[in-house]
């Protein structure tokens, strides 16, 4: 789960970790007495999305009528395909330096990892190689100050500012691993008037661990239907093409939508409904399907434990209950597909054994070939 | 031959008494594996299968020493268990929950690189050695005694791919899941090079997917190998930012894609299939 600009530097400020004086709008009313207590100030929109400065989601003002104006005018926004509906108005800050910090999990290394630059303020991706300060974490020992005042020392950081520094860097690690985040990132920290203040934040958590982060606001990035598929446990993606898939596993589910652009049409979603074969579970996913208004929908299932013939039962049931009439195409592998495959046929869905076979046939039925 | 595990390997199975324990217990003892115990906190002195139930890793392993351990609990305390294996003597731990957070991932690897522990998983459906013994979910009647090593990151998708070997007549001599988790203990290497010592293995079968760099990493490595190898890639079609399934199946900032693995992999020799009916017939003219 990613959290928005203002929820990390509230996590930030908690910590200890100092930020500019800013306030969250949601309506531009209150802005002009905020710009009236603070002084100039940027005033930032809320996305979840990267590039938000150049897209033009960042403006500035100084005076309470300027920044009413620029709130109403960011707060009528939509940048990069999202609404605009949360602004940060901030301080506007003297940026003398600007500095990348960021931890996020080296999975090759199995290690958390520490990238700092004293390239910041772009986008990481852009900066070469050799200006970027690595150092994995082992998370034994956790990040020691010695690690933190090394990184200070070649990022070329002096005096107080090399100890507020480390102290941020400290922090940040505290806060990277407390709130079981994937990323933490400061880009940038700047060095502002003789002091140092981290600009921007970004932090991704992990979903799998959000049983212990109860009292974090929760930040919903699915669309309506993936939050349905996700309510019922299954692993559901919107994509724009014309077929829907259903299958279990999420690398036969992939594989299975290679095959569909392969064969000349495209998916429609992904989704892994996992190996349940019963009816009610079935069924959910079904419906979520159908309500995306696919041409085909195309089944794949490798029925490992689970029997096909439970399978096909629970897909008969299903289909005979909801009235589908979009063709639907299953392939069918396991124990007892044979069984399986016969009481499909005798109900009008087209199956197989063969994936090469299911995908040929579902693609021509969505062209309208071959019915 | 075989690698990680043969049919002398001793198991046990955390969370035997659960439902996924007891049934995969079931599997695997039909399997021929040989499970010494299962450990269940607060049931032991039942038994499962007619495999005796202890408190206790530790006390498991008081009444018969094992190799391996298998994890099947909830995604919450998956990390408090692989600790107690491993602080027990295990050394060969496959994690078969999906969902453990990243964190809890850090840790136990960090843990299990002390100990010396080799780690399958999480989010893995286990390992294999045909004929000898299996540690895992997967069904037992897809598999063959062979020459082959398939080292897969996806579940369903290897069953497939080994499915087919199988049917073409091609046995494998291990299939490992490395589990489709960002932070994982086996990786492809650490796989390789496992076959790529074995004798019996003569061939390699590598199942990978979009995200991250490890098809990359071990394209590096495969370089230096002698035994064939032959690749199959699943999520060409997949969009950026999004996360396809697994946890680790995802594009980010560029990294990942499906077109820098199939470029490292090729750059290295590996034939690699465009459609997963493909592999077995590369491996049979590759051998």
């Amino acid at each position: 789960m990613k959290l928005f600009e203002y929820m990390a530097k509230e996590i930030f400020r908690a910590n200890g970790i100092p930020v500019p004086r800013g306030q969250m709008f949601e309506k531009p009313e209150g802005v002009a007495d905020w710009v009236k207590a603070v002084g100039p100030v940027a005033v930032k929109s809320q996305i979840l999305s990267g590039g938000r400065g150049k897209a033009g989601g960042i403006k500035f003002a100084s005076t309470p009528e300027e920044g009413m104006a620029k709130a109403q005018e960011l707060l009528a926004m939509e940048l990069k395909g999202l609404r605009v509906d949360k602004i940060l108005v901030e301080e506007k800050i003297v940026i003398d330096q600007e500095i990348y910090l960021a931890i996020t999990v080296d999975g090759a290394r199995r290690k958390p990892i520490l990238i700092a630059s004293r390239a910041g303020g772009m986008e990481i991706e852009q900066v070469p190689e050799e200006q970027l300060i690595k150092r994995l974490i082992d998370v034994s020992i956790g990040l020691q100050p010695y690690a933190a005042r090394e990184i200070v020392r070649r990022l070329g950081l002096e005096g107080d500012l090399a100890k507020e520094a480390v102290d941020v860097i400290l922090k940040l690690y505290q806060i990277f691993r407390t709130y079981d985040a994937e990323l933490v990132e400061i880009n940038p920290l700047v060095v502002s008037q003789g002091r140092i203040l981290a600009a921007d934040g970004k932090m991704t958590l992990d979903d799998e661990a959000s049983f212990r982060f109860k009292d974090v606001p929760q930040v919903e990035e699915r669309t309506a239907v993936e939050k349905r598929a996700h309510d019922l446990g299954i692993s559901y993606v919107e994509l724009d093409g014309e077929i829907g898939v259903m299958a279990n596993g999420a690398g036969i589910t992939m594989a299975t939508l290679d095959l569909i652009q392969a064969f000349g049409s495209s998916p429609r979603n992904f989704m892994d409904a996992g190996g349940g074969s019963s009816t009610e579970a079935t069924a959910g996913a079904l419906k979520i399907l159908l309500s995306t208004d696919p041409k085909a929908l195309l089944i794949n299932i490798f029925g490992g434990i689970t029997r096909c013939d439970d399978v096909a039962r629970a897909f008969v049931q299903v289909k005979e209950s909801m009235g589908i009439n979009i063709p639907v195409v299953i392939r069918l592998v396991g124990t007892n597909e044979e069984l399986g495959i016969a009481i499909l046929r005798e109900h009008g869905i087209e199956s197989f054994k063969k994936i090469d076979e299911a995908v040929a046939k579902v693609v021509a039925l969505a062209n309208g070939e071959g019915a | 031959m075989a690698v990680i595990i043969n049919d002398k390997t001793k198991i046990l199975v955390q969370g035997m008494t659960g439902n996924q324990g007891q049934f995969h217990t079931g599997q695997m003892l039909a399997y021929g594996s040989k499970i010494v115990g299962g450990i269940s906190p607060g049931k032991g002195g039942q038994s499962v299968q007619g495999v005796p139930v202890y408190d206790s890793v530790e006390q498991a392993m008081q009444a018969e020493p094992a190799d391996a351990s298998v994890i099947f609990i909830p995604a919450r305390f998956v990390k408090e268990s692989a600790l107690e294996a491993m602080e027990a003597g295990i050394k060969t731990l496959v994690i078969i929950t999906e969902h453990v957070p990243l964190h809890d991932a850090l840790d136990i690897m960090a843990y299990a690189e002390k100990k010396g522990v080799q780690i399958v998983g999480p989010n893995t459906y286990g390992l294999i050695s045909p004929g000898q013994c299996k540690i895992g979910i997967m069904p037992n009647r897809i598999f063959l005694p062979g020459a082959i090593g398939v080292v897969a990151r996806s579940g369903t998708l290897s069953y497939e791919i080994v499915f087919q070997l199988t049917q073409a007549g091609i046995g494998q001599s291990s299939v490992v899941g490395l589990g489709g988790d960002r932070v994982v203990g086996l990786s492809f290497i650490d796989v390789l090079q496992k076959f790529e010592a074995d004798p019996e293995t003569k061939g390699v079968v590598l199942v990978g997917e979009i995200g991250g760099n490890a098809e990359e990493e071990a394209a590096q490595y495969i370089k230096s190998m002698t035994k064939p190898v032959v690749a199959f890639l699943a999520g060409k079609s997949a969009p950026p930012g999004k996360r396809m399934g697994h946890a680790g199946a995802i594009i980010e900032r560029g990294k990942g894609t499906f077109a820098s693995k199939v470029e490292a992999l090729t750059a290295a020799g590996v034939k690699v299939a465009s459609l997963p009916w493909e592999v077995s017939d590369l491996i049979k003219a590759a051998l």
